[in-house]
This record gives structure tokens, sequence and C-alpha cells, in this order.
């Protein structure tokens, strides 16, 4: 699974993109977010307040609930801030 | 008909209001807003703090396809003529447009609704971020609620 971090996230991550394979009991947005912030200090600093973290499953808008099924592509990044 | 164009490079929103006119001949009303960055920083910083330079950061792919998904969206409520939206990515200086938005249609009611509506859903779903470097340092701006509160108003607003 392609996983790709924006702004602080990418900053606390350390990284802005990175191949993981996450284990089967990981259904979740959230359960992705939970098992990510215990693989490594920088992971965890990110997720730390995973209330502050908007997510997209293969470049669409989901919620902590959705299910991850077949996601190829999963984002995490703070609220936007365009315009 | 509409036009999305996320780059690095400067616009001229004069240049681009002229072209979309033209373009548009046929259409009674164009509304435009035009984003620029501030010179100085917000009611909540402290007063005559300056930021020297802004960098926006984007989600490349999701970022178009959200812009898209908007103007959409606006067409399906209002018989839009045409759109245009202009986004910036990368460095900035004060003064420097951010975003525009063009909506050209029969009458400006209609014209001045879709350019808020197209606004108020991009400052929420785009995928965008600002940074500011300023004498503090760097600081990643953050989201303002009142902005979801905005967004959130058309889902029941009468449109037609």
């Amino acid at each position: 699974m392609k996983l790709l971090y924006f702004a602080w996230v990418r900053e606390k991550v350390g990284v802005g993109e990175e191949d993981r394979t996450p284990p089967a009991t990981v259904q979740t947005v959230g359960d992705l977010m939970e098992w990510l912030a215990t693989q490594s200090p920088g992971h965890a600093a990110a997720f730390a307040n995973r209330t502050h973290i908007k997510t997209a499953v293969d470049q669409t808008h989901v919620p902590v609930t959705a299910k991850l099924k077949d996601a190829r592509e999963v984002a995490f990044f703070p609220p936007v801030t365009g315009g | 008909m509409s036009t999305i164009r996320v780059q690095r490079d400067a616009f001229d929103p004069g240049a681009e209001i002229n072209g979309f006119c033209a373009r548009n001949a046929m259409s009674g009303g164009i509304a435009n807003f035009i984003g620029q960055m501030r010179d100085f920083r917000g009611p909540n910083r402290a007063e005559g703090e300056t930021v020297a330079t802004m960098a926006l950061e984007h989600y490349p792919g999701m970022a178009e396809r959200e812009l898209e998904a908007l103007v959409d969206d606006a067409k399906a409520r209002w018989p839009l003529d045409d759109v245009l939206v202009i986004h910036r990515v990368g460095p900035l200086i004060p003064g420097d447009a951010i975003v525009m938005v063009a909506t050209a249609t029969a009458h400006r009611s209609e014209a001045f609704a879709a350019c808020e509506f197209i606004m108020d859903w991009l400052k929420t779903r785009a995928p965008f971020w600002k940074k500011e470097t300023g004498a503090q340092g760097e600081t990643w701006v953050e989201a303002r609620a009142s902005d979801d509160t905005r967004a959130a108003q058309w889902e029941n607003k009468q449109t037609r």
C-alpha cells in the first residue's frame, strides 16, 4: 500500500511517501493510523493526535471509519488551508 | 466549458479576467474572486509582524480532481457557461495572487453564487496547505472552523 504524507504530517513522519504492508488486522483508516503510530518515533509523533489528521483513500476524502479494502494509495494530511 | 489550472508560475489576474470575458462574449454576467497573499499577519497575530514568504504544498492529482469535482457540482446547481479556476503552488511572495475563480452565466445572481460556492468548497476540500515564513520562523497555517461552517451552509441552500 502506498502511503502519502503532506504538510506537518510529512515533516513529522520524515518522508513524503512510503510503501507499507499493514497486517490483516488493519481494516479501517483508524486501524491504519493506530498501526502506523507504532512504526517509528516520527510516525508516533505524527499520529499522536489523530483527530487533527484527515485521510484520503485513492484520492477521495474518507472518514476515519472507512474500510481500506483494496486501497492502493492512502494519504494523511492536516485540514486543508488553500485558497 | 471550464478551465482548471494548478501551477507554480505567477499569473496576472487582470489578463486572466480579460481573456475570460473575451472568451465568453455571449455571457451577460461574469463574477470573479481573487485570493492574494497578504503582507501582514491576521488579527490573531502580533501587530506589525510580517510574513516574508509563503509556500503552498499540494497533493498532485487529488488537488486537480477535487477542483474538477467542485466545478462539476457548481455546474449541476447553476447554468454556467464557463468556469475558470487557477491555484498557485510552490513559493509565493506578498501581493501574489494565490487563487482565482471566474464564472460566466447569463445573469449576475448565478455568477455570484457559483463563484462563492466554488471558493467555499475549495477552502475546505481541495488538498492545498499554506506554510508561512516570517521573523518567527516557519508555521503551517491552521484551518479555520468558520470555513467549514460556510461550506456546510451550501448543503441545504436553495440555489435555483
